[in-house]
């Protein structure tokens, strides 16, 4: 085996270990070690590209790898589980910005030099130019749209949806404008002005894409643009001709794809929906209509939950993404643990997109250690809210809005909910008297036998551990 | 078919093909337990994109311009990578110790 077909067969093995990675991923058992192995190919790749033909500047290329690793290391290592989300979110705009800059890059490669490049204002390109251009598009849109992604989940921006007049107006301009750019771009005599204002087009119309959605469907935002930044990974592989980053990027576009597809169908919403936008605008009638009837909430001391628990023969504990920001997982844990020790069955009803991402409440409450059994999903625990006595709903809201099911004029009628108002008792913890997420009327909390625990999570559950623990 | 370019971009076309069908079925029977971790990990995968970094900066020679975004595309690929992998692992590490304490009652 001569030196060259050592990258390519160390390509090929790492092609199948993010493959097998992937698979392993999917399965709770195997999942750690698929991260491993897919970690285990990208080392292989990375090695087997320092051995590739014509290779040199071995220097800078470790200083950028160290300069890489560093932050990536400390902030995935530091970051709290409730804000994995966005961190998510933060490295996968870096890996749009590193497509965008490779793909800049190689179209810029046409010419020898920087300097004859600025001497005769050229930018004649070989090859096809069409993968550079939309890397360079796609890149950037899931660079800067990531950020803004980041920036709403962690609230360095409004989580509202932003809005302003003529929207999509705008945006489709935008978008015309970046084709014609790359058209002009194929003209030598203005190529490189052309692809400026192409990328800086681009970075603008992620901004402007990812701003007007609002923070509840960020989960599906993020999705969206994990499978653009594969995508734009694997058009970066064709233009270099590289295997491995094509068979990987499209992996994971396919992939992601596939998961936003899941994740909105969990949220009964359209992509088209989630990505054009139309939540937030939803008719004020359907509100109006949710809190009609008996308008007043009824509020109980968690002296009273704690004796309406510790005295029935089923919880079942509906956990939203309140209890993750108040940070209460722990606390839940243990007040399901005393609960249980007074010979009451707990049970977690997990909404598919509980938390922030699907999946996300599984490995928060999984982080304070409940045991896995007792997390079930929505197919599971629906049937048995009829047996319940009292359905426990922290900072949850939307997933288990009856509106849902019953009111067709509810921006979100159709999709499918936690059924906790078929239990014989309801008890909300909240932190106040506002709409949820989604900004819409829960008329369960106007139910007569629903009971509101207003206050902080954390400090609500502290409340009633000790109450519990007096009875 | 003699121009070797062009079977060669033939070739990435299949295999473009195939490796969309191949993220669609595997992934395809994921729980939802899972899907974080998932999204995570396959965020992680598209961090390949550091290969190209790398390429683009191996072979820049003296184009300054080259070097540059090679030098910036490398950084945020190494932390893309490096983010996204730590970052599953992170999220994986607390399933881990579920399933091997309750393994047998899992479905």
């Amino acid at each position: 085996m001569n030196l060259q077909t050592v990258p390519a067969v160390a390509y090929l093995i790492a092609s199948l270990c993010f493959i097998f990675g992937l698979k392993r991923l999917s399965s709770p058992r195997t999942a750690r070690s698929g991260n491993m192995i897919a970690g285990f190919g990208m080392a292989l790749a990375l090695l087997g590209t320092f051995l590739l033909p014509g290779m040199g500047h071995f220097c800078p290329i470790i200083i950028a790898i160290a300069i890489g690793t560093i932050p990536g290391w400390l902030l995935a290592k530091r970051v709290k589980m409730t804000a994995m989300p966005q961190m998510v979110s933060l490295f996968n705009g870096m890996g749009g910005a590193c497509a965008m800059f490779i793909s800049l890059g190689e179209w810029l490669k046409a010419s020898p030099s920087a300097a004859e490049w600025i001497k005769s204002a050229l930018g004649v390109q070989e090859g096809p130019a069409l993968p550079k251009l939309l890397g360079i598009i796609l890149g950037s849109i899931s660079f800067t749209g990531s950020l803004v992604a980041f920036g709403k989940l962690q609230g360095l921006i409004t989580e509202k949806p932003v809005r302003w007049p003529m929207q999509k107006t705008i945006n489709a301009v935008l978008l015309l404008a970046i084709l014609a750019a790359a058209c002009g771009s194929a003209n030598p005599s203005h190529g490189l002005p052309c692809i400026i204002v192409l990328t800086i087009l681009a970075l603008l119309l992620g901004v402007l894409q990812v701003l007007p959605i609002g923070g509840a469907d960020m989960p599906v935002v993020i999705s969206v643009l994990n499978s653009c930044t594969g995508l734009a990974a694997a058009l970066t592989g064709f233009a270099m001709r590289n295997m491995s980053m094509i068979i990987a990027g499209t992996l994971v576009g396919a992939a992601g794809s596939l998961l936003t597809v899941l994740m909105c169908k969990a949220m009964n919403r359209s992509l088209a929906k989630v990505v054009f936008g139309s939540f937030g605008l939803a008719p004020k009638g359907a509100a109006a209509a949710a809190g009609q009837g008996d308008q007043t909430m009824r509020e109980i001391a968690a002296s009273e939950c704690a004796i309406m628990m510790g005295y029935a023969r089923k919880v079942i504990i509906i956990p939203g993404y309140g209890l993750a920001v108040a940070q209460g997982q722990h606390l839940v844990h243990e007040l399901e643990q005393m609960l249980e020790k007074r010979g009451v069955e707990v049970k977690y009803a997990i909404h598919p997109v509980a938390g922030r991402m699907p999946g996300h409440m599984n490995v928060l409450l999984a982080e304070a250690d409940v045991p896995y059994p007792k997390l079930l999903d929505m197919e599971e625990i629906n049937p048995e809210f009829e047996q319940a006595d009292v359905s426990l709903i922290i900072g949850a809201n939307d997933v288990v809005n009856p509106a849902a099911r019953t009111d067709a004029g509810s921006p979100i009628y159709g999709m499918p909910i936690l059924n906790a108002d078929k239990a014989k008792n309801v008890i909300v913890i909240k932190r106040g008297r506002g709409a949820g997420f989604a900004g819409i009327e829960n008329a369960l909390f106007y139910q007569t036998k629903t009971r509101m625990l207003f206050g902080d999570a954390k400090k609500a559950l502290q409340e009633l551990i000790t109450e519990v623990r007096g009875l | 078919m003699e121009n070797p370019l062009l079977i060669g971009t033939l070739a990435m076309i299949y295999i473009f093909v195939l490796a969309i069908f191949t993220g669609v079925e595997v992934i395809s029977r994921v729980p939802t337990v899972l899907h974080t971790p998932l999204m995570s990990g396959a965020n992680a995968i598209h961090g390949i994109v550091l290969i190209g970094g790398v390429i683009l900066l191996g072979t820049a020679e003296d184009n300054m311009v080259l070097l540059v975004l090679g030098f910036i595309a490398v950084v945020f690929g190494t932390l893309n990578v490096v983010g996204g992998f730590v970052v599953t692992d992170r999220m994986l590490e607390m399933f881990k110790a579920k399933t091997t304490d309750k393994t047998g009652q899992d479905k």
